[in-house]
């Protein structure tokens, strides 16, 4: 009997082995390296464990946060941009994969199979492929300004164009003119940016980005929604139907609640996932026009690769760690919350 | 009862108008994509919305495969894909096996890390998987663009999850009889965990096949471009903006066709390991 628990034991650890010791080496090694790199000025020439490498404390930190300059700028500018692009693509994923899961589920609809697929299909292929397909689509000459010009509107130059959507309503319904920003809103703000430019909202190039990224997640996520409608008993919404309720009474009373656990899921991946926005951005803007569509995760990239700041970059990346952690607990607690009401 | 049967038959149908629109909005930039890559360009800029080519030309097709490396790219993404794919599917099961099944000291440790280790945003991987792999001097090689993503965290929670399903009365029966770990795993075990390790093969194949940051950190060196890496590049480097849409597109559609031929026929299993994150939840 011990002889056979020794066995199992030492066939255990084999087995597990390999996954241990790659995990360990490229998912956990790196991140205690890189926390040290973070507090260095490392350029990237030989080893950031020498003892020649500047040792900066948290200076890399603090720059992004309380010192004046380019590298708050910068930062403050990719977090303004990403709040942006998180605040539209989250609801905007979600609602429309809810509404074409529950479209999909109905069960007097033929060619059900078909449609998923189709939904769905955007979000297997390769984001970097998609990406040159959507520069294709909202080129100058692309398909969505012909489209526009069917109806007699002039497109605009989507990638070119770094001017804020909200800056740009704010100026249609006439309360400021974009040209001329009240002084009131340019002479100060918080951590270095004016009121006028955390108020910008996304501009009209990171808008081709979030479209696009809206139209390949909402595939995912509309299955997700589907086989959670799909555990919901038919008998309980006909008991509900059969009280008298009406279809809308059904879904806020009887199919939404059973879809929160889900609901709560694809909410917290869309947070988690729209806040690691790279791949798009890469291909289709580098955080062009004008640092509109620049994001913290492309910052820590460019900072660390193209600048050869690799402890400024790291720093972001753990900055950036943390926004999402902090996130996912806040989101967490107020579903809690919500629940015991 | 009539008015019933009234409402629902419109309901039924915008129901349709609302699915046909969508189905358009989600497929018709593939349309263009395959329309545009048999443009001339003149046609391409003229016309971008149609979805036939006038005239019809291979021309796009030709440059990519005379001016560009794609053909490296495609030999790099093919080698990497089979190994990873290979490497998880093997490994992958291994620990899920061993997590599931066979008592060891460490055991819950290492399950709650691999959750943990789930929880860690790719993005912040960037800079520290480049820096390992500088310190090990494995940067800029094919091992640095297979050995750190060879196994992973969701296959392992995946094949844990469906050894957990299965009944062990088999596995007594073959340890009754005399067989050892090892040849449990081997003969009685992973024959019953086929489709598993066919969703565990078709998400491996479609993650590593995509996969572009990884590359991004791993190498440099355009020799060991994979098909993402090459078609970045000459999207934002080499070509520049605004030209060459049918050699872009046709470029593109050839990294789309392997996912989509998997797709078309392994649907279902697509399908299964987009809902293995449901049960994270």
């Amino acid at each position: 009997m011990t002889a056979r628990k020794t066995r199992e034991h030492l066939a255990g650890w084999l087995f597990v082995a390999p996954v241990v010791v790659i995990l360990g080496l490229f998912m956990l090694a790196p991140i205690l390296m890189a926390f040290w790199v973070s507090l260095t000025d490392w350029n990237g020439q030989g080893s950031p464990f020498r003892s020649g490498v500047p040792f900066a404390g948290v200076a890399n930190y603090t720059r992004l946060f309380t010192e004046e300059g380019l590298a708050r700028q910068d930062f403050m500018t990719s977090v303004r941009n990403n709040v942006y692009y998180v605040a539209i693509v989250v609801p905007a994923q979600t609602v429309l994969a809810l509404g074409l899961a529950l479209i999909v589920n109905s069960r007097l609809l033929k060619g059900r199979t078909f449609f998923r697929a189709a939904f769905f299909f955007p979000s297997v292929t390769s984001s970097v492929a998609i990406s040159v397909v959507f520069l294709f689509v909202f080129a100058n000459s692309g398909a969505v300004n012909a489209l526009l010009g069917l109806f007699g509107v002039d497109g605009p130059q989507w990638f070119a164009d770094s001017r804020g959507v909200l800056h740009l309503l704010l100026g249609a319904v006439g309360l400021v003119d974009p040209a001329v920003p009240p002084e009131a809103l340019t002479s100060g703000g918080p951590f270095g940016l004016s009121w006028w430019e955390w108020l910008s909202g996304p501009s009209v190039a990171m808008t081709t980005i979030i479209m696009l990224v809206v139209w390949t997640t909402s595939g995912t996520f509309m299955l997700m929604f589907l086989a959670a409608l799909q555990d919901i008993p038919v008998s309980l919404e006909e008991a509900a139907m059969l009280d008298g309720a009406g279809r809308r009474q059904v879904f806020r009373n009887v199919t939404l609640p059973l879809l929160k656990p889900t609901l709560f899921l694809v909410l917290t991946l869309g947070l988690i996932s729209t806040w690691q926005v790279f791949d798009q951005i890469y291909v289709m803007s580098q955080g062009n026009p004008a640092k509109t569509t620049l994001t913290p995760a492309f910052l820590s990239y460019q900072t660390a690769f193209r600048s050869f700041e690799y402890g400024s970059g790291t720093a972001i990346s753990f900055v950036l760690f943390a926004i999402i952690v902090v996130l996912t607990l806040v989101q967490r607690w107020v579903m809690r919350e919500r629940r015991h009401a | 009862m009539r008015k019933d049967n009234a409402r629902s038959l419109a309901s039924t149908f915008a129901g349709y108008c609302i699915l046909i629109f969508f189905a358009l909005v989600f497929l018709y930039p593939f349309v263009i994509q395959i329309a545009t890559s048999f443009k001339t360009e003149p046609d391409a800029a003229a016309h971008p919305l149609s979805p036939f080519p006038d005239p019809m030309s291979m021309g796009g097709y030709e440059k990519v495969f005379v001016n560009t490396d794609l053909p490296l790219w495609l030999g790099n993404s093919l080698l990497v894909t089979v190994v990873v794919t290979a490497g998880r599917v093997l490994l992958d099961s291994m620990a899920g096996y061993a997590l599931s099944r066979l008592r060891f000291a460490g055991r819950r440790a290492i399950f709650s890390s691999i959750i943990a280790i789930m929880a860690v945003p790719g993005v912040v991987l960037f800079i520290p998987k480049f820096l390992v792999l500088n310190q090990l001097g494995m940067y800029d090689s094919y091992t640095a663009l297979i050995l750190p993503v060879i196994a992973d965290a969701a296959g392992v929670f995946i094949m844990k999850q469906f050894f957990d399903s299965l009944p062990v009365s088999v596995e007594e029966a073959a340890r009754v009889d005399g067989a050892g770990v090892f040849r449990t795993y081997w003969s009685v075990v992973l024959p019953m965990a086929r489709p598993a390790l066919l969703t565990l093969t078709i998400i491996s194949f479609q993650g590593t096949w995509n996969e572009f940051p990884h590359s991004l950190v791993a190498v440099q060196s355009p020799e060991l471009f994979t098909l993402p890496r090459g078609l970045a590049d000459l999207v934002s480097g080499s070509l520049g903006k605004g030209t060459q849409y049918p050699l872009k597109l046709g470029a593109a559609l050839l990294a789309t066709i392997p996912v989509a031929v998997v797709f078309v026929v392994f649907q279902r299993y697509f399908v299964r390991g987009a809902n293995e994150g449901s049960e994270k939840g």
